[in-house]
């Protein structure tokens, strides 16, 4: 684990990056991690970022097909929005763990 | 994360399906789509009873076998006696239980499961020998097919990169 100051607020971070408490999040620091992903974000963004953080919350397991069916954007979509890890690297921006399911 | 430099990222993964069970063709299919989900380009062959699971027909209707499993339980762990998987019903049983414990892990059915991986970007494609062996046509195969294909048609579609694996399930 190591602390980085991320838009300038100090967080905990794991080795893949991951914020290791979704509580130092806020949408400045969405936006710096974004960015070293090569990800601009936008009001979408922000909207799958936010249904994401919802279902961590709720405990509920995070899977590719709840955000399909969120009504937020479709799977084709997320895959744009996030090129390359729909789910791992929304996730990391979103400040939420590495996601743990197989779908 | 890679520690040693030497190691390549796997970049494109085939994957040859060519059984009709639920368990062959959903280790297919979650390993295709986690494939595309880690941006790893992913290329599906269905081949011989794997055609099933491209089939419009048979896609949603894929069973378990209940006779000459030697790991499958009865609910509660006790063994489960060939002799049970023969009788009517049995594997139809079996099979809807199968799927249930799928769904409650939001593992969706086997056509919803194939727009999963094309919208990830990944191919599908079916075997132009078992087609023409099982009498099957290019319309009775699911949308999301790409393409029948030959296997030295399959072997250029792998060639290429480093980094490519072929995985037979």
């Amino acid at each position: 684990m190591e602390k980085k100051t991320i838009a300038g607020q100090s967080v905990n971070l794991n080795n893949e990056g991951y914020l290791t408490d979704s509580s130092q999040w806020n949408k400045e620091i969405a936006k710096e991690i974004a960015k070293e992903e090569d990800i601009e974000l936008s009001d979408k963004h922000f909207e799958v970022l936010e249904f994401l953080r919802k279902i961590y919350e709720s405990g509920d397991i995070l899977t590719i097909r709840k955000v399909g069916k969120s009504g937020i954007v479709d799977i084709k979509g997320l895959y744009k929005l996030f090129p390359g890890g729909p789910l791992k690297i929304s996730s990391k921006i979103a400040g939420i763990p590495k996601p743990s399911s197989c779908v | 994360m890679s520690t040693n430099k030497n190691e390549k990222p796997l970049k494109k993964v085939c994957i040859i399906c060519s059984k009709g069970t639920i368990e062959d063709v959903y280790a297919t299919l979650v390993m295709g789509n986690g494939a595309v989900m880690e941006g790893i380009e992913a290329k599906l062959f269905f081949t011989f009873f794997g055609l099933d699971a491209i089939t419009k027909k048979q896609m949603n209707k894929l069973h378990t076998g209940t006779v000459g499993n030697p790991a499958m339980r009865m609910p509660g762990g006790l063994p489960f006696p060939t002799i049970l998987g023969i009788l009517p019903g049995v594997e139809a049983g079996v099979s809807s239980m199968m799927k249930k414990q799928m769904e409650q892990l939001d593992i969706p059915s086997v056509d919803e499961f194939l727009e999963m991986i094309t919208a990830g970007g990944g191919e599908i494609y079916a075997c132009k020998l078992a087609m023409d062996m099982f009498k099957l046509k290019k319309e009775d195969l699911h949308d999301e097919v790409k393409d029948v294909l030959t296997i030295g048609e399959f072997y250029e579609k792998v060639g290429g990169e480093e980094g490519t694996q072929i995985i037979f399930t």
